[in-house]
């Protein structure tokens, strides 16, 4: 990490090759929600956007009177058989968190990166939140997909497009540390 | 028949519940955030740091809004106390579910409750055994809501250990976080149920989850510490505080078993009691 805080705004372009694992980015822009049930439907019958240098946001936010009343993220990992197709249309960034299985950090190298927010942190995230549109509105208001532009929502480089993943690394050594413990 | 007396108490439990479960979603409970600030202040890893700084603003900025901290706002899990001179009718169960209609209507909530086969949503939180209702009798009718979210609830765990391996109790915990890795949001609050039955042992490993989280017991502390060398961290991104605290509830239990219940708990450890004033 190097302690300064990187502005990043969509569509995204080559600039997020450059991230690192730890680095603290601002993200600004368009971002899209999908959950398990859009994904499928996009993978069926399409992408509804410009997938071209777009950010995915894992969440299934809570919206009264066509605003964003609460949006954190959602557990990433439910999409690690579903995320491939959006890297290969140009998607340069998922949004999530919890980080995201091997197969994902080998799709994103060279093409994306993998940015975590805090997890249940939904009103924070709503306040740097206008809502600007919907797909798929009959999968409900969970499952939709909504268009939302950000301002400055602070965000993790959760995996980079060089294949370092701080999930994994983090594991590892949890993994190391669960089998010294057994031992004793 | 309806008699004037149970009309205002059916009005009266709605409403408690509905006031319930706006304060659980919107304001953590204050053993909760000092526990939160806590390890905040002692936390060292520089990504933590910044989830914990993330997660405090958020709770800041719920409260300033006056909308759900976590846009999981759980499924309604509720407890009732309920005084001598309540009667324990089928209307009762009524009135906390109305009052759960009516908090999706007007917080809002998300709408979680679906049916588990054909994956239908209700569209208002309620449906076949939700809310999940427990009865408990005593001197003050109160109610309390324990929204409880996918994340945590999903990585909870039951073991049927062999009755000697009283020392396998610890072990089978910090599995279960290890198995959770970041998923159910992280720094949690482990609710642990030991003895009673297979279904027993998770209800009070859910009740346990309702005792205050700033004092633990030395056993308590141990299985905390235990679970903490892990070094999960906020989010699964590494860091000294996995687990904020562990709470432990016990029941007695056939001399051949011995169930252990782990309910995960997100650190958005949500809950509030109301009484039903009459």
């Amino acid at each position: 990490m190097t302690g300064k805080v990187v502005q990043l705004h969509t569509p995204l372009g080559d600039e997020v090759l450059d991230l690192h694992a730890g680095d603290h980015v601002e993200l600004s822009g368009i971002v899209y929600t999908a959950r398990d049930e859009a994904h499928k439907r996009m993978q069926n019958e399409g992408i509804p956007f410009n997938a071209s240098g777009a950010a995915i946001y894992h969440c299934g936010p809570v919206v009264q009177d066509k605003k964003i009343i609460a949006a954190g993220p959602t557990t990433s990992a439910r999409m690690n058989e579903l995320s491939g197709f959006l890297l290969d249309h140009g998607v340069r960034a998922l949004i999530g968190k919890g980080g995201m299985g091997p197969k994902v950090r080998e799709h994103l190298k060279k093409r994306g990166v993998y940015l975590a927010f805090t997890g249940g942190c939904a009103a924070l995230a709503s306040s740097h939140m206008t809502l600007k549109g919907v797909f798929f509105e009959d999968l409900g208001m969970a499952e939709a997909i909504w268009v939302i532009e950000l301002d400055h929502l602070p965000l993790v480089v959760g995996i980079d497009a060089q294949g370092n993943d701080i999930f994994d690394e983090v594991m590892k050594h949890a993994r190391q540390q669960y089998e010294r413990y057994r031992k004793c | 028949m309806k008699t004037p007396d149970d009309s205002a108490i059916h009005t009266a439990l709605a409403d408690a519940t509905f006031r319930a479960y706006r304060e659980a979603v919107i304001r953590l409970p204050p053993d909760v955030l000092r526990v939160i600030q806590k390890a905040a202040a002692a936390e060292t890893n520089p990504v933590a740091r910044g989830e914990f700084a993330n997660i405090l603003k958020n709770v800041a900025e719920a409260e300033r809004l006056g909308v759900p901290m976590c846009q999981d706002t759980g499924v309604p899990v509720v407890y009732l106390t309920i005084p001598p001179d309540v009667s324990l009718t089928r209307d009762l169960y009524d009135a906390v579910a109305e009052g759960i209609r009516k908090a999706t209507r007007e917080i809002p909530l998300r709408p979680n409750v679906v049916d588990p086969l054909t994956r239908h949503n209700t569209g208002d939180n309620t449906g076949d055994g939700m809310p999940a209702i427990h009865v408990k009798p005593g001197t003050m009718f109160t109610v309390t809501v324990l929204p409880k979210g996918a994340g945590a609830e999903n990585s909870s765990r039951i073991a049927m250990l062999l009755p000697t391996h009283q020392y396998g109790i610890e072990g089978f915990i910090v599995e279960t976080m290890l198995h959770a890795e970041g998923k159910p949001c992280p720094p949690v609050v482990l609710g642990i149920g030991i003895g009673g039955t297979f279904d027993g042992a998770a209800a009070l490993a859910k009740e346990a989850l309702l005792e205050p989280i700033d004092t633990m017991t030395s056993y308590e502390e141990k299985i905390c510490k235990a679970v903490n060398m892990l070094g999960i961290g906020p989010m699964g991104q590494g860091g000294d505080t996995t687990v904020l605290a562990v709470k432990v509830k016990t029941a007695s239990c056939h001399t051949a078993s011995l169930p252990v219940a782990v309910n995960v708990q997100c650190w958005a450890h949500r809950h509030a009691t109301m009484e039903v004033k009459r």
